[in-house]
C-alpha cells in the first residue's frame, strides 16, 4: 500500500501546485488588471485615505472634503447642491466619476505627479497630506442668477442651458444645465442609495445628468444668422446693402415657402442687412444664404467653431469637460447635388443645422472681442495642498479668428441694434452697451420651439466684459424674449462680479 | 466483527529500521516550533492593531496567549499519551488555527466603531467565537487522545461510524430548508442561534468506515479482475459499493446542492480504494464517474433546472464571473479582487478591506486574507497546509497496520481535497463551492471535526513511529503486546 501512497502524495502536490500557479496567474499576472477594475472598491478606500482637495469658485470652495468616522475616511460634499453641478461632476465610491472632479482628479486625490513632493514628505512624516485645489473661473454672483433664472424661467421651460464666458480670455463665468440634480447623494458612502439614485437620474426622461451647456446640439434657429450675416459681410455685403426680403420665399426645387415670424417683419421686397439682423427676417437670411451659396456659409460657421469634435473646457492644456461638435449639415441632395431649399433652410438655423449654447456665446464672444475666438476654460489654478504654492495658473490664448476686425465691428453694430430696437431688447443693461441675437427654432413638428439668446456686454470703453448664450428647449412663443432677458441678468451678475480669469 | 482489520504488514513497509531511527520523541522540538507559531500569531496580531488602530494596545497578545496556553495543554497530553506523534502537526496546525482567529478579529475590529476598537475583548466578536471553539475543539482532540490509546481500537465501530457519517451526510438533505439552508446550499442544521454542519464529521466517520471496509474487501478488490485496454477492471459486483458512494455523492450535490462536500466524498473513497487495492484502474472509473456526473448535472442544469439548476448557476459563473460582476458573479469577482489588490506583497496585516467580501468569514477567508498578506503569504500558507497533509500522508507510509495506513492516508488527502477545492473555488481554478478552509474559517463544526481529524493523525504518527521493542511501557505494539492490549484489540491477530 506504500506505493500508492506515495503517489497520493504526489498528487496532492500537483494539486497544491495548480493552487500555486492559479495564485500566481492571479496575484502577480493579473494584478494590475484586478486592482484597477471598475469593481475595485479597495483602492478606492484607499484614495479616501486622503482628504481630497477642494474645488472653489470665487473664493468659495464647492466641493469640499469631510473627515467622517466611517470606513472611508472622508465624505466629498457639494455646498452648492444642484448650481455647480454640471461643472464639478461629482466623485462617488463605486460609480464612475465626471466633471471637474473627473478631469482633475488626480490633482483633488494628491496623485498627480505635481505634487509628488507632498508625497514624498508624508513618506516621512507618516501624514497624510491632502490633495491640492482646483480654482475655477466661475463667477459665483453669474452663477447664482444662472441658475435661479433657469430654474424659474417665466415660460415654463423644463430643459434648457445658460452660459457666459469672458470674451477677452474664454473663461467660463457661469455654466447651468437645466433641470440639474443634487450630486450629494451620488457620493453617499452607502453605495447601494448612490446606485439607486443615479438609476433614477438616468430614467429622468428630462435627462438632468447631460451637461446641455456642452454636449447638447439644437438647431440655432435665428442666432445662426449671424453667421450668415459675417460670411454676408465678408463676400461684398454691407450693414446698409439692400437685401432682397419679402413675407414670403419659396426657394428654388422647392415647393416649402419660407415665411417670417409674424407678417410685420420685413414685407417690403429689399431691407438692409442691418435691418434684416435686427427685425431677424427670414425670408431676407434664407435669400442670402442661397446667394452666397452652401460653402461659403458653412466654411463661415468652421471658422466660428462648427464641427470640432475635440474642444475641451478645463484647463488650457489638455483634458477638460467634453463638449460636442456644433453642426451645419451637408445642404446637399441625396445626390450630392446642392439642395438650395436646404440651404434656405440653413440659412436660417434650421434644417440640419446644430448648435452647443457654448458655441452659442463663443460666437458672440469673438464678435465682442474683435473678432478673436478664445479658448474657453474652467480652471483657473490649481493650488498645492498647502495653498501657497501655484502648480498652473491659465494663461487664455486665442483659438481661432472668426472674422475681422472690421467684419467684427460690423457685426457688434448690428447685435447691438437687435437690442436696442429689434427682438432682443430685454437684455439691455443701463450703462452698459449690450448686443445680441435672438432666435427660435422649431425643434419638431408638433413640438414647441426653442428660444435662444446669444449676446455679449461692452463697457463704457467698448470692452467686451461677457458672451451669454441661454436656450429654453421648448419654450414656445416667448420663449427667445425670456432667453434674451436671463442673458442680460447673467451678464449683469457677470459685470458685478467677474469671478477669476 | 472479527477478522478484518489485518495488519497485513509487508516487509517492505515494516518500519523495523525506521521504529529504531526514529526513537527519539521529538517532543521539545514540537514545543519550540510551537512557541514559534505562537510567536507569529501575536506579531501577525500587533501588526493588524497598528495598520488599523494606529496603536499597538497593551493586551494585543491576550487572544495568542489564550491559544499558546491551551495548544501547550494538547501539547502536554501528546508528550505523555503520544510520545512518538509527528512533531511538525500540531505546531503547523496551531499556525493555522493562530492565523484564523487573528484574522477572525481582524474583521471584528474592522467592523467595529472607532472608539470601540482598542477595547475589543479577547471573546468578543466572531474572532472571539472562534478563540472559544478553537479551546473546546483542542480539549476534544485532546480528550479523543486520551480515550483511543490505538487507531486501531476505532475499527471496532466501523459499521456504527459508516451508518452514523451516512445519517450525518444525509440529515441536513431530507431537513425542511428553514432549517437546513444558508447561502443555497442545504448543509446545516440550525437550531436556534447554534448552527451544525453535519457533514464535516460525516467525513471522519466515513472515512473510518471506508478504511475498515476497504482493508476486508482489498485482495477481492485488488485480485478478482478483467483485463480491458490493458488495464485491469474489477469486476462488475464488486463495483456495487463504489457505485453506491458514487449516488451518495451525487444526492448530495443534488439536494445539499454543494458540489464541493460531494468532491471531497467521492475523492476521499476513490482514493482509499486506490490505495488499497492499488489499482490504477479505480482512479479513472472514478474520475470518470465524477467528471461524467458534473457534467451531467450541467446540461441537465441547463436543460431541465430544478435541483440542478443551482450547480448550472456556479459553473456558469466560474466560467465568466465577469459575466454578471455586481450581482451572481460578485463574490467570486470580489475576491479575484481582493487578491490582485493584494499582489505579491499584500496590503499588510489590517491594510485591506475584508469587508467587501461576502462571506469574507467562511467561505473568502483565504482570499481576505490574501489580500493583506499577498502572494507570498498565501504560498507560505499553502506551504503549512501541504505539510501537514504531507507529514500525515508521511505517517500513514510508516504505520504498520493497514487500517493505519488507509485511515491516515485517506485523511490527509480529504484534508488535501478540501483545501485544493476551497482555495481553488476562490480563485477560479475550479467552480466555487461552499466548503471552509480548514483551520482557518469561522466555524465550530468545521474546526471540531478538522481537530478530531488532527487527533487521529497524531494518534497514528505515534503508532507510526513508536519502535518497535522496547519503548515506553504503555505502548501497543501491532501484534504480540501485553494481554490487556490484545483484549483491548480482539480484530488484530486472527487471521483465517
Amino acid at each position: 500500500m506504500n506505493a500508492p501512497l506515495r503517489r497520493v502524495g504526489i498528487v496532492v502536490m500537483v494539486l497544491f501546485g495548480l493552487l500555486f500557479a492559479n495564485l500566481n496567474w492571479i496575484q502577480a499576472y493579473k494584478a494590475d488588471e484586478y486592482r484597477t477594475s471598475d469593481y475595485n472598491g479597495r483602492v478606492q478606500v484607499a484614495d479616501y485615505k486622503r482628504k481630497r482637495g477642494n474645488i472653489e469658485a470665487g473664493g468659495t470652495a464647492v466641493a469640499t472634503s469631510k473627515e467622517t468616522t466611517g470606513k472611508l475616511k472622508f465624505q466629498r460634499s457639494y455646498p452648492g447642491g444642484a448650481k455647480y453641478a454640471h461643472v464639478l461632476g461629482y466623485k462617488p465610491v463605486n460609480l464612475a466619476d465626471t466633471g471637474i472632479e473627473q478631469v482633475e482628479n488626480d490633482f483633488l486625490a494628491g496623485t498627480s505627479d505635481q505634487l509628488i513632493g507632498d508625497r514624498f514628505k508624508d513618506m516621512f512624516t507618516g501624514d497624510e497630506t491632502g490633495g491640492g485645489n482646483v480654482l475655477l473661473t466661475l463667477s459665483k454672483r453669474a452663477q447664482d442668477v444662472a441658475y435661479d433664472q433657469m430654474r424659474n424661467n417665466q415660460v415654463d421651460a423644463k430643459r434648457g442651458a445658460a452660459i457666459a464666458i469672458d470674451p477677452r480670455t474664454g473663461a467660463v463665468q457661469a455654466l447651468v444645465s437645466m433641470p440639474s440634480f443634487d450630486p450629494n447623494p451620488l457620493v453617499s458612502h452607502n453605495t447601494t442609495e448612490a446606485a439607486a439614485e443615479i438609476n433614477k437620474l438616468e430614467q429622468n426622461p428630462d435627462g438632468p445628468l447631460k451637461n446641455r451647456a456642452l454636449a447638447e446640439t439644437l438647431p440655432p434657429g435665428s442666432t445662426f444668422k449671424i453667421v450668415v450675416a459675417a460670411a454676408a459681410l465678408e463676400n461684398g455685403v454691407t450693414k446698409t446693402t439692400p437685401i432682397p426680403a419679402g413675407s414670403s420665399y419659396t426657394p428654388p426645387t422647392s415647393g416649402t415657402p419660407i415665411r417670417n415670424a409674424v407678417p410685420s417683419i420685413c414685407p417690403e421686397p429689399q431691407v438692409t442687412l442691418l435691418e434684416a439682423v435686427t427685425e431677424s427676417c427670414n425670408t431676407g437670411f434664407a435669400q442670402l444664404g442661397v446667394r452666397l451659396g452652401a460653402d461659403k456659409v458653412k466654411e463661415k460657421a468652421r471658422q466660428f467653431g462648427f464641427e470640432q469634435e475635440d474642444l475641451t473646457v478645463g484647463q488650457l492644456g489638455e483634458g477638460g469637460l467634453r463638449t460636442a461638435a456644433s453642426r451645419t449639415g451637408d445642404m446637399l441632395n441625396p445626390d450630392g447635388s446642392p439642395d438650395p431649399a436646404a440651404l434656405a433652410q440653413s440659412s436660417i438655423g434650421q434644417n440640419n443645422v446644430r448648435m452647443t449654447p457654448l458655441q452659442g456665446a463663443m460666437i458672440a464672444g469673438s464678435i465682442a472681442n474683435g473678432g478673436s475666438q478664445m479658448r474657453p476654460y474652467l480652471v483657473r489654478q490649481l493650488l498645492a495642498p498647502d495653498r501657497t504654492t501655484s502648480y498652473y495658473t491659465a494663461k487664455p490664448r486665442e483659438l481661432r479668428q472668426p472674422v475681422s476686425g472690421q467684419t467684427a465691428s460690423d457685426l457688434r453694430d448690428m447685435m447691438v441694434s437687435v437690442v436696442q430696437k429689434g427682438t432682443g431688447q430685454k437684455a439691455a443693461i443701463s450703462g452698459y452697451t449690450v448686443g445680441g441675437k435672438t432666435g427660435t427654432a422649431q425643434s419638431a413638428p408638433d413640438r414647441p420651439d426653442h428660444g435662444w439668446f446669444i449676446g455679449f456686454a461692452l463697457d463704457k470703453n467698448g470692452n467686451p466684459v461677457s458672451a451669454v448664450c441661454v436656450v429654453l428647449e421648448q419654450a414656445g412663443s416667448g420663449g427667445s424674449a425670456e432667453a434674451a432677458r436671463i442673458g442680460g441678468q447673467i451678464m449683469r451678475a457677470a459685470i458685478a462680479d467677474p469671478g477669476g480669469r | 466483527m472479527t477478522v478484518a482489520a489485518t495488519p497485513a504488514p509487508s516487509p517492505a513497509t515494516t518500519g523495523g529500521e525506521s521504529g529504531v531511527r526514529l526513537a527519539r520523541s521529538r517532543r521539545n522540538a514540537e514545543l519550540s516550533l510551537l512557541l514559534l507559531a505562537m510567536v507569529l500569531v501575536a506579531a501577525y496580531m500587533a501588526t493588524v492593531e497598528a495598520n488599523l488602530l494606529d496603536t499597538v494596545t497593551p493586551d494585543f497578545w491576550m487572544p495568542a496567549a489564550a491559544l499558546g496556553a491551551v495548544f501547550l495543554g494538547l501539547h502536554l497530553v501528546i508528550r505523555f499519551l503520544a510520545p512518538f506523534a509527528d512533531p511538525a502537526l500540531l505546531p503547523a496546525v496551531a499556525l493555522l488555527n493562530g492565523l484564523g482567529v487573528g484574522f477572525l478579529r481582524r474583521i471584528d475590529l474592522g467592523e467595529a466603531a472607532p472608539v470601540d476598537r482598542e477595547d475589543l475583548a479577547t471573546f468578543a466578536g466572531i474572532g472571539g467565537r472562534q478563540l472559544a471553539w478553537t479551546l473546546a475543539s483542542v480539549i476534544l482532540a485532546a480528550g479523543l487522545l486520551a480515550i483511543m490509546r490505538d487507531h486501531r481500537s476505532v475499527s471496532r465501530y466501523a459499521y456504527t461510524l459508516g451508518l452514523a457519517g451516512i445519517v450525518l451526510v444525509m440529515l441536513p438533505a431530507v431537513l425542511p430548508r428553514s432549517i437546513s439552508e444558508i447561502n443555497g446550499a442545504k448543509l446545516w442544521i440550525r437550531v436556534g442561534g447554534f448552527s451544525l454542519q453535519p457533514g464535516e464529521f460525516a467525513k471522519l466517520a466515513l472515512l473510518v468506515f471506508f478504511a475498515y471496509y476497504l482493508v476486508r474487501k482489498r485482495e477481492v478488490l485488488s485480485l478478482a479482475s478483467r483485463r480491458f485496454l490493458g488495464i485491469d477492471f474489477p469486476r462488475g459486483r464488486d463495483l456495487g459499493p463504489v457505485v453506491v458512494v458514487w449516488l451518495i455523492s451525487l444526492l448530495v450535490l443534488v439536494f445539499e446542492k454543494d458540489l464541493g462536500t460531494s468532491l471531497l466524498y467521492f475523492g476521499m473513497f476513490v482514493v482509499t480504494l486506490y490505495i488499497a487495492t492499488e489499482r490504477v484502474s479505480w482512479l479513472l472509473i472514478g474520475l470518470l464517474l465524477f467528471f461524467g456526473g458534473a457534467y451531467l448535472a450541467y446540461v441537465l442544469g441547463s436543460t431541465v433546472g430544478g435541483p440542478f439548476a443551482n450547480f448550472y448557476l456556479r459553473a456558469e459563473i466560474w466560467l465568466d464571473p465577469f459575466a454578471d460582476p455586481t450581482d451572481k458573479g460578485y463574490q467570486l469577482v470580489q475576491g479575484l479582487l481582493a487578491l490582485g489588490t493584494g499582489g505579491l506583497f499584500g496590503a499588510g496585516p489590517g491594510g485591506g478591506q475584508p469587508d467587501i467580501l461576502p462571506e469574507v468569514q467562511n467561505d473568502f477567508i483565504f482570499a481576505g486574507i490574501g489580500e493583506e498578506i499577498g502572494l507570498f503569504g498565501l504560498s507560505a500558507l499553502l506551504v503549512v497546509y501541504l505539510l501537514i497533509v504531507e507529514r500525515g500522508l508521511r505517517a500513514a507510509l510508516a504505520v504498520r497496520d493497514s487500517f493505519g495506513k488507509l485511515l491516515a492516508g485517506g485523511l490527509a488527502f480529504t484534508l488535501g481535497l478540501q483545501v485544493f477545492v476551497i482555495v481553488g473555488g476562490i480563485s477560479k481554478l475550479i467552480p466555487l463551492t461552499g466548503q471552509t478552509t480548514p483551520f482557518l474559517s469561522a466555524g465550530g463544526s468545521s474546526l471540531m471535526a478538522n481537530w478530531l481529524l488532527i487527533a487521529v493523525l497524531l494518534r497514528v504518527s505515534d503508532g507510526a513511529r513508536r519502535p518497535v521493542t522496547g519503548g515506553s511501557g504503555k505502548a501497543s505494539r501491532p501484534a504480540g503486546g501485553p494481554p490487556e492490549q490484545l483484549h483491548g484489540a480482539p480484530t488484530e491477530v486472527i487471521k483465517p
